[in-house]
């Protein structure tokens, strides 16, 4: 099995999805109606026409949740290979991942204390 | 007839006819069908009968025909984009729900290998990080829907829904490192072979769902909050911010971010049976030895089917059974209390296995 054999379907399917969306994206956009007016295009704004996007405003939690996210996720990947040779590498893999674990769980505590993980 | 068969023993056209079973016939049939059976369902629940007018003739098939009529309507709707909207991203928003959801079909083995040749569209080595990583591709989809439609709401929608899915992915990862270490792989076709194995001779078969309960439960929780589905459906809910990050679809697109939905709880379905409930493998079967190989084939097609129409039904109970969260309770869940309890059952499944294996 070379690289291409094992691969080459995971593009095909990528393409079936692409071509999938575009076939209804393109059917919607031949066969449906086009009869625009101003309060058709206005963004929905419970009935009322709206005032735009000016001076909105985010939650500063969003980002926060993405900083967590990250350093989370990138570390957890770092554990994977360890899972899948755990009996290879016996107690030694099982000590220097719970010295990794660790870290992470502290990390999480951290985290936690300073409130990164509160949504009121 | 001797060239039909040189031409089926090219691995290419093996590639794309099972590409085409795996998605026209079972995962794109199986999806729309649960657009009928959720909505007959809910009737069920709600002690109403459901839809059951739309008709061709005199053919009713107990609401089947609304399957058909839901796709004409939808295709001679307008195809609206509403003003202000950044065109490209609200162009391309709809295809990365659809890649992510058929893409979870190329890993999911539907019956033993016959040879060389595996009822599986492929079998890479990373297996389920390849998973990990296509269905993070489906964040994008909601987060541009959201952010190109120059709408409070649907803006609202996409931050919420991009908040909660890169949680869940964060313990999704965790939950199954349990299954990895067991099965002792991330490739799919040796972690259903493992579970082909069984405890006292051949009494109870090694199923993911036996060697990793905690994990079952927290991957499929984790599962059902990426695909944004009550009781997770804060990014989405109805009575608070209209459709979320959809808000503003109309037409085929709308039904494009649909069907995606509903790709993606067949795709839930197959993954949880596959990994959790010894995929194709029908238990006891070794134990009749005359079998005829066609047979066992089929039976185990017949299995997988099963448990998949039955966890696709499972998803549709689950929002009549659970209460729904607010976006705070989701989140606070998954980080205090699911990513805690992965990181233990991690920890504690590699602590068992050098114990006592």
């Amino acid at each position: 099995m070379t690289i291409t054999n094992d691969y080459l379907p995971i593009l095909i399917l990528i393409l079936v999805g692409i071509g999938l969306a575009g076939m209804f994206t393109i059917i919607g956009l031949v066969v449906g109606p086009k009869l625009r007016t101003r309060e058709k295009a206005a963004p929905f704004e419970s009935g009322f026409l709206g005032k735009g996007m000016e001076g909105y405003r985010y939650d500063v939690k969003f980002f926060m949740t993405a900083l967590v996210f990250l350093v989370f996720d990138v570390e957890i990947v770092f554990l994977y290979p360890w899972t899948v040779q755990i009996r290879e590498l016996g107690w030694f893999g099982f000590v220097a991942s719970m010295v990794f674990i660790s870290v992470l769980v502290i990390g999480l505590a951290y985290d936690w204390k300073k409130g990164a993980l509160e949504w009121e | 007839m001797n060239l039909l068969l040189e031409i089926l023993s090219i691995p290419l056209v093996q590639t794309i006819l099972k590409i085409v079973f795996m998605i026209m016939l079972f995962a794109m049939p199986l999806g729309t069908l649960m657009t009928l059976m959720e909505r007959k369902w809910s009737a069920m629940v709600q002690d109403r009968v459901g839809p059951n007018r739309a008709n061709v003739g005199s053919f009713r098939g107990h609401g089947l025909a609304h399957i058909a009529a839901d796709g004409l309507k939808s295709i001679f709707k307008e195809d609206t984009m509403p003003e202000g909207s950044d065109r490209f991203l609200y162009l391309i928003a709809p295809f990365f729900g659809l890649i992510a959801g058929v893409s979870v079909f190329a890993i999911v083995p539907i019956a033993a290998p016959i040879g060389s040749f595996t009822f599986q569209i492929t079998d890479i080595e990373p297996g389920l990080l390849f998973i990990f990583a296509i269905t993070s591709l489906s964040v994008y989809g909601a987060v541009l829907a959201g952010a190109s439609s120059n709408s409070k709401f649907a803006l609202l929608g996409g931050t919420r829904a991009s908040a909660q899915m890169i949680s869940y992915e964060v313990f999704m990862g965790l939950a199954l490192m349990g299954i990895f270490m067991v099965y002792g792989s991330t490739r799919v076709s040796e972690i259903v072979d493992g579970q082909n194995a069984y405890w006292f001779g051949s009494l109870i078969p090694k199923w993911g769902i036996l060697t990793q309960p905690l994990g079952f439960l927290l991957f499929t929780t984790a599962l059902v909050a990426e695909t944004k589905r009550a009781p997770f459906d804060a990014p989405e809910g109805e009575s608070e911010i209209v459709a979320g990050y959809f808000l503003e679809y109309s037409g085929m697109r709308w039904s494009a971010f649909m069907l995606a939905e509903y790709v993606a709880i067949v795709g839930v379905a197959a993954l949880v049976t596959t990994l959790f409930f010894g995929g194709y493998h029908v238990p006891w079967l070794h134990l009749w030895e005359s079998a005829p190989e066609w047979l066992v084939r089929v039976l185990q097609f017949a299995k997988f089917t099963a448990f998949v129409v039955f966890f696709c039904w499972f998803q549709i109970q689950l929002r009549w059974t659970v209460p729904k969260f607010r976006f705070d309770q989701t989140m606070a869940l998954g980080w205090k209390k699911l990513l805690p309890l992965s990181l233990a059952n991690t920890v504690a499944t590699a602590a068992v296995i050098l114990i006592f294996v």
